[in-house]
């Protein structure tokens, strides 16, 4: 069943077209991870996805349904219906690079937030909800403590469970480990691994081929806004078919 | 030295000094109801919004506080249209005018300081939210504007100690307040040294009570920006290392 | 006759600026004898500046002036009373005016020094130091210079409360733009007018100043050096 696809989606910056026709489905269970070099737009791509960014052209649809578009002011398309807007997103959680979580909520705070203003759960629901899923990331004895508090991975693994929290259709990922040291970075990939384990549908902007190749269903390989090559890990990772690909494993092996 | 004089009259600077705290936490209420609306214009990317609000609080900053007083007192009086109109029985009351006068006062200059602290958060807070698909008046209401009123404590505080000066110069527009108090005195006794050192000090107290006050509020709400050490004595107790080990491994199946 | 009154207001601006550069000097002067008391190893002398800070934050500019301009005569007649003398001070209200405001801004002016000395970047006296510069150019040629770069911004807006607080001198007698709109106001019953083309006056002071800092700051290219809204 697919839950979030986008069709022949473009994205300009002024001048320069950063995303030039890319169309991707997530259906229930994925988990597709986007790799690239820098400006290849995989970053773009996500971000176009929840509406974070303004798409030049393009379809987007959540579990089937279109989101309503239309052109606005800047020249891009921005949603015309913001209550259809609102609630696509509340089926769709983002988990971001530098983590966002609100530094004046204590991390049981953060968890419980989206749960109870956008999806209306009681406080009590809600409570219950960020304890379960703070225990499933293994932040549950730092629950009341502020994010300036805790360490890296801790911040990002507490975003994970405020993304967890709204139990989400699709969780999209990005660049979810790139600001982190080197030693945090094990723990948050080995709860995303759980969570792919587990049957999640995500979407993982991602610079770790680790992850990629062996926790992901599907890679899609981004160069300069095209989908360069595509399809099983395993596949194109080990047996790069095109050359450019060739080259980015190349410069990204250590 | 006269201060038998003072001491007697003790009943005048009390009551001064009650219409003085009156006045302040007044102005206090009208400021802030009006700078958090003000503030999010001012920072609104609708030149619309923005311009006719920034406009505003330079006309305002830009405006002694004396002659605020004596506008809204004296000249919104004046005008006929005014008089006439529903305004008219409060623009007659003083102490009135002077509450508007001094919120409209900082209403102005705390619209441009939450302004500024609303332009240094930090974008991602604002765009997590947005991802969730919360709607615009709520982001405000629980994110933005509670980060912006912690940022904005020192300078707010600030900007309460100025407010209390300004209550000060109530006395031309005939409202007693402190101030007026020490004048009527001074006016009726003939001594001035007296009863001006006298406000001088309890002034001197109120200040440093204000300021005690926000230390206070700065100790409760920015307790999130506080080095680790000193919040973790106060978290959770710490729980052993295989312990926490043995949570992770369950995590990872 | 209106059109009198409107230029009376108008050239009160003259005594309002001649008293608000009065006071600035006067503010200049304590807010360096502060600073240097501040950056000095004496303790003891820093407490003194910590006092005088507390106590211009404690008081309203009214109040201190009010003491000023009454008080400290009436301590003067008092204790010529004492010794059987009829002592009398008569402090003209522009000297009082200046004498209270250079007080209370000199505390501010200091706050403003300390900060622009702290943000000269050290390697800056490091380099005068291992150049061989005795303290005193370092002062001279490094700190000062560098100093008024970085103060330019605190200044002006000292410099601009400055102005607006010389509208409290009106009560005591000093014949500025407030004053005399007052007056104004009194004579002719139109107190809206001449209240806002009191107020149009202290705004013109307060754009000229800042289109003046921003001709100053380019020249010393503040921008590039704080960064600061």
């Amino acid at each position: 069943m697919s839950k979030l696809s986008v069709e022949n989606l473009h994205k300009k910056f002024g001048t320069h077209e950063v995303l030039k026709g890319i169309s991707l489905e997530a259906s229930t269970g994925d988990v597709i991870s986007l790799i690239g070099s820098s400006g290849s737009g995989k970053s773009t791509l996500l971000r176009c996805m929840n509406l974070l960014e303004a798409p030049t052209e393009g379809r987007i649809f959540s579990s089937r349904e279109e989101l309503k578009l239309s052109r606005g002011r800047c020249g891009n398309l921005v949603a015309s219906d913001l209550r259809q807007l609102e609630r696509i997103r509340s089926k769709l959680a983002m988990v971001f690079q530098s983590f966002n979580l609100w530094a004046h909520m204590t991390v049981l705070q953060n968890v419980m937030l989206a749960p109870v203003h956008v999806q209306g759960l009681s406080k009590e629901e809600a409570n219950e909800r960020a304890e379960h899923y703070l225990q499933q990331v293994g932040l549950y004895e730092r629950r009341d403590y502020y994010p300036a508090h805790l360490s890296g991975g801790q911040q990002q693994r507490a975003a994970i469970a405020r993304a967890l929290a709204v139990e989400p259709d699709v969780m999209l990922f990005d660049e979810p480990t790139s600001a982190l040291d080197p030693e945090l970075i094990g723990e948050v990939l080995r709860v995303m691994q759980k969570l792919a384990t587990d049957g999640r549908t995500m979407i993982v902007v991602t610079h770790e081929m680790g992850f990629a190749r062996n926790v992901s269903n599907h890679t899609i390989f981004l160069h300069q806004g095209r989908i360069e090559e595509e399809g099983d890990p395993a596949e194109i990772l080990d047996r790069p078919a095109s050359p450019r690909l060739q080259q980015f494993l190349a410069g990204s092996r250590k | 030295m006269n201060w038998q004089i003072v001491a007697e009259n003790w009943q005048m600077f009390a009551s001064g000094l009650a219409t003085t705290i009156v006045l302040l936490l007044g102005a206090i209420v009208i400021g802030l109801l009006t700078a958090i609306p003000l503030s999010l214009m001012r920072v609104s990317k609708s030149r619309w919004l923005s311009w006719p609000v920034a406009s505003l609080t330079f006309v305002i900053r830009g405006a002694p506080v004396v002659i605020l007083l004596y506008l809204v007192y004296f000249g919104l009086g004046q005008l006929e249209l005014v008089r006439e109109s529903f305004l008219g029985p409060v623009l007659a009351n003083a102490t009135l005018c002077a509450v508007i006068a001094l919120g409209i006062s900082t209403a102005g200059y705390t619209a441009e300081i939450f302004a500024g602290c609303i332009q240094d958060l930090p974008h991602g807070e604002i765009e997590a939210a947005v991802s969730f698909g919360m709607p615009r008046m709520k982001i405000y209401r629980y994110v933005l504007v509670p980060a912006m009123f912690r940022r904005a404590l020192p300078q707010y505080a600030n900007e309460i100690i100025l407010l209390l000066h300004a209550t000060s110069l109530v006395s031309l527009i005939t409202v007693i307040d402190l101030t007026g108090a020490a004048r009527a005195v001074s006016a009726l006794f003939y001594i001035s040294f007296e009863p001006y050192l006298t406000i001088g000090a309890i002034y001197l107290v109120l200040s440093m009570a204000t300021q005690r006050v926000f230390k206070n509020l700065e100790r409760r709400f920015l307790r999130h920006l506080r080095p680790r050490e000193a919040n973790q004595a106060a978290a959770a107790p710490s729980i052993p290392a295989n312990v926490r080990e043995s949570t992770h491994e369950q995590t990872l199946g | 006759m209106f059109s009198d009154y409107v230029a009376m207001v108008l050239n009160g601006a003259w005594l309002t600026l001649g008293l608000a550069a009065s006071a600035l000097a006067c503010s200049i002067a304590f807010g360096m004898v502060a600073t240097t008391f501040k950056v000095s190893n004496s303790r003891a002398l820093h407490r003194v500046v910590d006092g005088y800070t507390q106590v211009v934050r404690g008081i309203p500019d009214l109040v201190l002036m009010l003491i000023v301009f009454y008080g400290i005569p009436d301590v003067i007649t008092s204790l010529g009373s004492l010794f059987g003398k009829s002592w009398q001070l008569n402090v003209p209200a522009f000297v009082a005016g200046s004498l209270a405001l250079g007080f209370i801004f000199g505390a501010y002016m200091a706050e403003t020094f300390r900060g622009a000395l702290l943000a000269i970047p050290v390697g800056q006296i490091e380099a005068a130091t291992a150049f061989g510069m005795t303290p005193t150019q370092v002062w001279t040629l490094v700190r000062l210079p560098q100093m008024v770069r970085y103060a330019l911004p605190g200044f002006t807006n000292n410099w601009l409360t400055l102005v607006k607080g010389t509208a409290v001198v009106s009560v005591i007698g000093l014949q500025d733009v407030t004053f005399r709109a007052k007056y104004a106001a009194q004579a002719t019953h139109e107190d809206f007018a001449f209240y806002i083309v009191s107020l149009l006056v202290y705004l013109a002071l307060s754009a000229v100043s800042l289109l003046g800092l921003r001709r100053v700051s380019t020249r010393y290219r503040i921008g590039a050096a704080s960064g600061a809204r």
